[in-house]
């Protein structure tokens, strides 16, 4: 049955979205200047790799690696807790969140 | 019951150094000399009741604490020997020791760190029984290594003239070259034998065990080399002649009686090592004979009082060693006892002669002493007698059997050991007619304050006096207590030597040769009235002689300027290579790390980017191309 939806959509287009939303990402992270926005960016490439693994794991009948994206996808909730609190902690801080203001990590 | 005893025998002195170093600075100075000299007097109990025991039973007295070191079938157990030699030696190590406390504490009375002496001769006596009664090679070693300890610490002990500290460095240095020759020989031992337990390797040899002799060899070679750095021989005796900058009666104890002898102590308990190493026993009565009559030599002409019986003492050890040499271990048991009595009672009087004079020790400002210091002059006076060989006080049986036994042995060695005795009857002499006849030549001020010293400073003198005069006693020939005594320390039985018509010639010879050095002294400095001259006045032989063969001045040119000098090679030329090498190394790390460290800016967009791109890059390589 798994195999029907992949003939009614072929696999490389899975590809071709998820490399398109990974770029998507990319470039949010190179080009935004909004703290927020950069994680955002982030968590579309990470959910770019998840659509991937979804699909060759259709693609492969086996459910590991849907198994496995409920696993990313808890601990990338996790970890954007912990994101959004410590841009709320830098934002207390420096009443700004543009990554060009936070050169506090130069060495 | 026999544990406890050893206990008591070790701990007493102990315990003694722990209450006199801890405690000492508030108790009052009679108080703690009384705690130092009570702690050594049990231990002397202790010796003689257990010297009784085994005199009785003919049986020594092994008492094991606990196993020390257990490496496969290797074992050190924490264990202590009381047999007929190590008994012999406590009971004269614990006596004299008692009379010298109570003799240190007039001497030592205006000093101001009177319980740190105490209590380091204390840990002395603690240190010394630990060498004698112990069990095995590595208990013998804490001991060897501790009265070294108390040496350095005691001939330092007026820490505040530099002359001392560097006499007594001298001597801890001198000592741990022969301990290094001591430590490898016990390793050897212990590789050949599995055992450093004397008992052991003893049973090992008399059942027949195959031994390496090679090996076995260089074992007592080195074990020989240790006993020349505690004992003064040649070439590390110069220790002990700069080892009188102690006090007084620690150059008595110590340096004479007690812990020099360790090394004679070390080659009779191995004696059936010693006995299948010919070759060794050749090399140790050859060097025997050389220190005695090389130091006897340097003694004729020396001029300190301290520094002349310092080289007799250094003398006599060697006539000592040139006894074990030839294989006569018990003779030269006897002559350590014998010459502990009289060499004890001589550095106790001149100790009291230094503190009459007020602290001077150069016989050239004494003389005439005799009417003011009755008994030190008398007891001085029989040990003098003691030591020249005159019958019937006990240096002439101790002194005399070593000569048979060398003209037995080797007729060479005989001639050499009866110069050296001719010669110390003439420096003794000397030193008895310069101090104590003829005028006083010392400053007004010293004459007044001339004085015998106090009866608790004369009463060791006595005692050791009459020990030194029926010492003898003990070893009388033909019909020796001592020799069957120490029977049963030896495998098999002894060679004896009949009491014929040579041994009469040869005590008649001897007795004349110590007449001889008598009357050259006797005329050289109380008929003609000579007196030793100036220092810078001494011409030809005897100027090599008093500045002592140069020896020090040898050992300065070819062994510490050498390493001054390659010490100095290392911190120019070496450490300077080698630290340029480390510190550019550092140095480059910091020159690139310079260009790095501007790509660290802070900008967590740049970050970004490079993560972005060095992520790219690796896809890249892995994937795509």
């Amino acid at each position: 049955m798994l195999q029907n939806i992949l003939q009614e959509i072929g696999i490389e287009n899975y590809i071709f979205l998820a490399t398109a939303l990974f770029c998507v990402g990319i470039f949010g992270v190179l080009y935004r200047r909004n703290a927020i926005v950069v994680f955002m960016s982030i968590e579309i490439m990470l959910n770019a790799v998840n659509l991937l693994l979804v699909a060759f794991s259709t693609y492969h009948q086996d459910a590991a690696g849907q198994v496995f994206v409920f696993f990313s996808m808890a601990v990338a909730a996790a970890e954007v807790a912990i994101g959004l609190a410590i841009l709320v902690a830098i934002y207390r801080n420096l009443k700004s969140i543009d990554i060009d203001d936070l050169r506090n990590l130069k060495g | 019951m026999d544990s406890t005893l050893v206990l008591i025998l070790l701990l007493s002195p102990f315990i003694g150094f722990l209450s006199n170093i801890f405690f000492g600075k508030s108790l009052s100075k009679n108080l703690s000399g009384t705690i130092g000299t009570i702690a050594v007097g049990i231990s002397f109990v202790v010796s003689v009741i257990l010297f009784n025991k085994v005199l009785q039973s003919g049986k020594g007295i092994t008492v094991h604490f606990f196993d020390w070191l257990e490496l496969f079938n290797f074992k050190v157990g924490f264990s202590f020997l009381l047999d007929q030699l190590s008994l012999l030696w406590l009971l004269f190590v614990t006596g004299i020791g008692t009379l010298i406390h109570l003799y240190s504490i007039s001497y030592m009375h205006d000093d101001e760190n009177l319980h740190k002496f105490f209590s380091y001769l204390n840990l002395f006596v603690f240190f010394m029984i630990t060498l004698v009664a112990g069990s095995n090679l590595l208990i013998m070693f804490i001991g060897w290594e501790g009265v070294g300890l108390c040496s350095y610490l005691l001939i330092g002990f007026w820490y505040k003239n530099q002359n001392y500290n560097d006499a007594a460095k001298k001597a801890f240095i001198m000592n741990r070259i022969g301990d290094l020759g001591f430590l490898a020989g016990i390793f050897i031992i212990g590789y050949l034998f599995n055992s450093l337990d004397y008992l052991t390797i003893k049973q090992a040899l008399a059942s027949g065990g195959f031994v390496d002799l090679g090996w076995l060899a260089f074992a007592t070679l080195c074990l020989f080399i240790g006993a020349t750095g505690k004992s003064a021989q040649l070439p590390l005796y110069t220790w002990l002649p700069d080892a009188m900058a102690g006090p007084t009666p620690v150059s008595a104890l110590i340096h004479a009686a007690t812990m020099v002898t360790a090394g004679i102590f070390m080659v009779t308990r191995l004696n059936f090592l010693f006995e299948l190493t010919p070759a060794v026993l050749n090399v140790i009565a050859i060097i025997g004979a050389l220190t005695a009559l090389i130091a006897a030599f340097i003694a004729l002409v020396q001029n300190d009082i301290k520094k002349v019986l310092a080289y007799s003492t250094v003398s006599q050890l060697g006539l000592m060693f040139l006894a074990l040499g030839l294989g006569a271990y018990e003779v030269a048991v006897f002559h350590v006892v014998t010459h502990a009595f009289f060499k004890a009672c001589l550095f106790l009087g001149s100790g009291s002669v230094i503190h009459a004079m007020g602290g001077e020790q150069d016989m050239r400002y004494m003389g005439g002493l005799k009417s003011h210091m009755k008994t030190t002059y008398i007891t001085f006076l029989i040990s003098t007698l003691a030591i020249s060989g005159i019958f019937p006080l006990s240096g002439f049986f101790s002194k005399d059997e070593i000569l048979l036994v060398a003209f037995h042995e080797n007729k060479v060695l005989w001639v050499i050991a009866s110069l050296a005795s001719i010669m110390t009857a003439f420096y003794m002499f000397r030193l008895l007619y310069l101090t104590f006849f003829g005028k006083f030549r010392g400053s007004e001020e010293q004459k007044h304050h001339l004085h015998e010293s106090p009866s608790l400073m004369t009463f060791p003198l006595i005692v050791l006096a009459i020990l030194a005069a029926v010492g003898g006693l003990i070893s009388l020939p033909g019909n020796s207590w001592l020799n069957h005594y120490l029977e049963p320390i030896f495998i098999g039985s002894r060679p004896h030597h009949a009491v014929d018509s040579t041994a009469y010639m040869l005590m008649g010879v001897a007795t004349v040769g110590a007449l001889i050095g008598i009357f050259l002294a006797y005329s050289k400095y109380i008929k003609k009235g000579e007196l030793p001259a100036k220092d810078k006045e001494v011409t030809g032989f005897a100027k090599v002689l008093h500045n002592k063969f140069y020896v020090d001045e040898i050992y300065t040119a070819i062994i510490v300027k050498p390493i001054y000098w390659l010490g100095d090679f290392f911190k120019s030329i070496v450490e300077v290579i080698i630290s340029s090498i480390v510190f550019g190394t550092g140095k480059l790390a910091n020159i690139l790390s310079d260009q790095g460290k501007t790509l660290q800016n802070g900008s967590v967009g740049l970050y970004l980017f490079v993560f972005v791109l060095g992520f790219s890059t690796i896809v890249y390589y892995l994937f795509l191309a």
